[in-house]
């Protein structure tokens, strides 16, 4: 029953969405004043319903229900409840379904409580976010039902996928679903603000805490994905330019740019027409991503052709949504009205540059990432990695943090070189310091050194914007933007560390024998068996002691999963404010001796420590707008309410 | 500089900026694409037209039967990568893939040596019994039953 009543709450939740989109559609035309009631509250009953159906879903993982094709495929009796639950959305169908929730969500969230935009703008916004997430649920209830019967009822889940059954499951899909599809809302509103021709500064101030919203998720979505790779697979490396990591982070350099330029449309009213493009940019970027990992086309361009339903339906949406939105903004386009003018040396200048060089950094990755299909299509296997990825997107991202150090200091509109000549001196001199002191103690490759200049450079210019302004008066979204600049210096100088000073130590080594890594001693103690819920393990305990300091124990496993049958290594690490130690346990070599792959990292936790400090940034930034925001409101309302007193 | 510029010439300017930009970066990217893919040998291909020495490449096929010897130091493997027309040596330090072993499929990644053999940096093996590389799955018809069975044994 609980399968059943899940997929009816699926199937009413689609039918609001049509009301919603009939609705919004007739409340643009002069008779539809009626039905144009209806958008805001379909909006709200239709999530209500997409969560009861998830959390449907949930149940019947949690219950573990066979009869249920998704339960038998993906889950198993003897697994933890914690993965029983996160395996619900570790699946195609299931982490459909939590995307168009969190879509639905979104939708209701801003029916709820947006009532900036004129009221027609935000009809056709609703009206565009029903229109997306209907594909969606045609998607799932056409060709990926999650709540499908099977008959007869296995005696016994098939498990799932012991890579996934981590933590990281839990947290890692839902956050960067939420940011993904936090973008729809941007999506939804650009093509509102056009169908409309509403691109006005109130729009971006609208459309602004949506993104930062949707982009905090990502940050932290990419970060934890991140941290979760790393300490997971068990080769030390902790970004590998993957189809799938590249599907993540190609939306978020569309968000940052649009953040950006949406705030010079804020404050400024420039930039208009290039907004709007990012924000239907940006939430295309999402379903392209969405289609690579989830049609099979990244296995092989022949797997796709073998199946391809699913694909061919992404595919299609795919053109649909984002071919229509390019086809409405070409015609609309030349009829917004040019923003504000700016001269080069300036905030929007320096903001230009920033959405220039993302816009080409977010052109290599895809490039890189889609390379190997087109190419596939004509009977070359290539792969494209590192080599690629590294230097081509480093000729634009390097560039891009000179600007990031000096842009903030520039005032709007129109600035001179001679009033920010000292602050550009200085950040000038730390960046030199840095690259030479470095060359010359360390020596190292061209592009960690030049790394870890320009993070020193960037530490230090993103908090230049605070000199001389009274701290305490300082609006929090100045805060965060140099809490987010000095995110992106701390984790870059982690990268930057990490590739040029990794110690990596492979031997074979007896029990009671001692490794040298680096400022590490590990000594190989004993390897014993041991045993947990649905595996079993070897583990070796080691201690491992810094510069001659106290041991510490460490004990990595070589896990056995029973249920699917694989062979999982879990890495130990210990963590220090410099660095990492990273220890994976091999196999079995002669003489009683066993592998073991070491490495020390400097600096490694700032790659993620900084990605948190980004995400913190972008946070106050968001607390600051709506805290503004909610102050304004409640002093126009005071106003109003003198006004009527005293018109009375 | 540009203060004196009317609207639409601004516009024009900054299109222009961005439009340059982009086909930069697109030509760079096509560019080094040409010159950083790491494009996908069998040992068949390596035997008619071996890649240069230093190349990144990737090697497919099968580990022979009987080839698989670990170096004193434990860590040193040394195998041998046929496809039943061709075999090329290769070396590899570290730790295997779990489901590694002699007569399964594997694809390594790494660059041909100047002595012809292949110096590995990282292998990719069968993950489990339902996944396995992509290169793996559009093997010649022997390989791909060879390796079916090896799966199904």
């Amino acid at each position: 029953m609980i399968a059943e009543f899940g997929l009816a709450a699926l199937w009413l939740a689609a039918a609001l969405a049509v009301l919603q989109l009939v609705g919004a559609a007739l409340a643009q035309t002069a008779g539809g004043k009626v039905l144009a009631q209806v958008v805001r509250p379909a909006a709200v009953v239709q999530a209500l319903l997409c969560t009861i159906a998830f959390v449907m879903l949930l149940w019947l993982f949690v219950r573990t229900d066979l009869s249920v094709l998704l339960v038998a495929s993906n889950s198993h009796s003897a697994k933890p409840l914690i993965f029983k639950l996160a395996g619900a959305w570790g699946n195609h169908e299931g982490s459909m379904l939590l995307w168009i929730t969190v879509m639905a969500l979104a939708g209701a969230l801003i029916a709820l409580i947006e009532y900036r935009l004129p009221e027609k703008t935000m009809h056709a916004t609703l009206g565009a976010q029903a229109f997306v997430g209907l594909g969606f649920y045609a998607f799932l209830l056409f060709s990926s039902n999650p709540f499908e019967r099977i008959s007869p009822v296995p005696p016994e889940g098939m498990g799932l996928n012991p890579l996934l059954q981590d933590i990281g499951l839990a947290l890692h899909p839902p956050t960067l679903y939420a940011g993904y599809v936090g973008l729809s809302v941007a999506f939804s509103f650009a093509v509102g603000a056009l169908l409309t021709r509403q691109v006005t500064p109130e729009f971006a101030k609208v459309m602004r805490p949506w993104v930062l919203g949707a982009w905090i998720f990502l940050t932290l979505g990419i970060t934890a994905g991140s941290y979760w790779a790393y300490y997971e697979l068990g080769w030390g490396g902790w970004w590998f330019w993957d189809p799938v990591e590249n599907a993540s982070l190609m939306p978020w350099l569309a968000a940052t740019a649009l953040l950006h330029s949406a705030s010079v449309l804020a404050s400024r009213d420039a930039l208009r027409t290039w907004t709007i493009m990012l924000g239907v940019v940006a939430f295309s970027m999402s379903m392209l991503g969405t289609f690579l990992v989830r049609s099979g086309i990244l296995t092989s361009v022949h797997a796709f052709a073998v199946d391809p339903e699913r694909g061919s339906f992404i595919l299609a949406l795919l053109a649909l949504y984002i071919g229509g939105a390019l086809v409405l903004f070409a015609m609309r386009a030349n009829t917004i009205s040019e923003g504000k003018r700016f001269s080069l040396l300036s905030r929007e200048g320096a903001l230009v540059v920033n959405n220039v060089a993302l816009s080409a950094i977010l052109g290599i990755v895809l490039l890189g990432t889609l390379y190997p299909l087109l190419t596939e299509a004509f009977d070359v296997r290539v792969s494209v990695g590192p080599p690629y990825f590294n230097p081509v997107s480093a000729i634009f991202f390097l560039p891009m943090l000179v600007v990031l150090a000096v842009g903030p200091l520039l005032r709007w509109r129109h600035d001179r070189f001679a009033r920010v000549r000292l602050p550009v001196i200085i950040i000038a001199a730390v960046g030199i310091a840095v690259l030479l002191g470095v060359w010359l103690i360390a020596g190292i490759a061209l592009l960690p050194l030049l790394g870890m200049a320009l993070a020193a450079t960037v530490a230090v210019a993103s908090f230049l914007p605070l000199r001389g302004r009274a701290l305490r008066r300082l609006p929090i979204a100045v805060w965060g933007m140099a809490v987010a600049h000095f995110g992106v210096a701390v984790a870059l100088f982690g990268m930057a560390a990490d590739s040029a000073f990794t110690i990596e130590k492979l031997s074979a080594a007896r029990v009671g024998e001692t490794t040298v890594v680096g400022p590490w001693q590990v000594r190989l103690d004993r390897v014993e068996p041991v045993a947990g819920p649905n595996w079993t393990a070897l583990e070796a305990a080691m201690t491992a002691s810094y510069d001659g300091g106290e041991g510490q124990v460490i004990r990595p496993q070589s896990r056995s999963f029973w249920s699917p049958q694989q062979q999982t290594s879990e890495s130990a690490l210990l963590t220090r404010w410099n660095g990492q130690l990273y220890a994976v346990l091999g196999q079995a070599a002669e003489n009683g001796r066993w592998q073991l792959h070491l490495w020390w990292k400097p600096f490694v936790t700032w790659i993620w420590f900084g990605g948190l400090l980004i995400a913190l940034g972008g946070l106050l930034s968001l607390i600051g707008r709506v805290s503004v925001d909610v102050r304004r409101r409640s002093a126009t309302t005071r106003i109003e309410a003198r006004h009527a007193e005293a018109t009375r | 500089m540009n203060t004196g510029l009317k609207a639409k010439h601004q516009r024009l300017v900054l299109v222009v900026i961005a439009l340059v930009a982009i086909v930069a970066a697109g030509i760079l990217a096509a560019w080094a694409l040409r010159n950083q893919a790491s494009y996908f040998y069998v040992p068949s291909d390596i035997a008619s037209d071996p890649p240069e020495p230093g190349q990144a490449v990737r090697l497919g096929g099968m580990v022979e039967q009987g080839s698989l010897r670990t170096a004193s130091d434990g860590v040193t493997l040394h195998f041998v990568v046929g496809d039943g027309e061709a075999r090329v040596p290769v070396v590899f330090a570290g730790i295997v893939p779990d489901l590694f072993t002699e007569g399964s499929g594997v694809v390594a990644e790494g660059e041909m040596m100047p002595d012809g053999t292949f110096k590995a940096n990282n292998l990719l093996a069968k993950h489990d019994e339902n996944y396995m590389p992509r290169e793996l799955e559009q093997m010649s018809e022997d390989q791909a039953r060879a390796t079916v069975a090896e799966a199904t044994e």
